[in-house]
């Protein structure tokens, strides 16, 4: 989620003093595992923000700018990624994804997470879930497609 | 906008794009995408930027040290009475 393993190492650092510090508040009305992972999202959500990554809340994160979003594939360009992506392009365009995108996708694609588990964390519906990880991978798939026309034109 | 035989347009289909592959239907098996290059193609990307994700990060575990600081720490905060 940030790219970063002594970053991850100091928040999960900091997931786990919060944890403690507010555990007495935790009233079972989800599973706990739920609740550690949204107490947990809120500590990378807060992170991105003081490194002044534009996002306020999990609830701002989930509903990205109107510039931010994606647009739909009419009329795209005769190109395809045709399997072969580099991988650093495709861990740059993550990166730079908008960070409630980057959220959705980590969640769902890298870490496996299912659209349901996604929707109990993040509090939000599934039909939302799904929605913001397609957008995600439009935007992703935006991306690749910018860097191999650049890398074509070199 | 491009109509296909099947009626539905490549706009009405990319509507229901997340829905679809989000349901874990067969997407490809889709009567759209039998006439239809663009949405097959954008199909098709979205499959490998998926797949080529799932083998991006590698699971990295905490080292066992980051679990003494968390220890440590939450004794100290304890020590404090700094709870809140």
């Amino acid at each position: 989620m940030v790219g970063n393993i002594a970053e991850a190492e100091d928040l999960t650092q900091e997931a786990f003093l919060q944890l403690h510090r507010k555990i007495a508040t935790f009233r079972g009305d989800s599973a706990f595992s739920t609740w550690l992972h949204r107490l947990a999202i809120n500590v990378v959500l807060m992170q991105l923000r003081k490194k002044g990554l534009s996002l306020i809340s999990l609830d701002e994160a989930m509903e990205p700018a109107p510039e931010e979003r994606p647009g739909r594939s009419f009329g795209a360009p005769d190109l395809t990624l045709s399997g072969a992506i580099d991988r650093l392009a495709l861990q740059k365009a993550i990166d730079d994804l908008p960070a409630g995108y980057r959220l959705i996708f980590v969640l769902h694609d890298i870490e496996g997470y299912e659209h349901n588990e996604i929707a109990a964390m993040l509090e939000c519906s599934i039909g939302n879930s799904k929605s913001q990880l397609h957008k995600a991978r439009l935007k992703l798939r935006e991306a690749l497609r910018m860097h191999t026309q650049e890398g074509g034109r070199r | 906008m491009t109509e296909h035989a099947n009626g539905l347009s490549c706009a009405a289909f990319q509507a229901q794009l997340p829905e679809l592959i989000g349901s874990g239907e067969n997407v490809a098996g889709h009567p759209h995408l039998k006439d239809c290059e663009l949405c097959r193609a954008l199909l098709a990307d979205l499959e490998t930027i998926a797949e080529a994700a799932r083998q991006l990060f590698p699971i990295v575990e905490p080292p066992d040290e980051l679990w003494e600081q968390i220890e440590s720490k939450i004794k100290l905060e304890e020590g404090s009475g700094n709870l809140g």
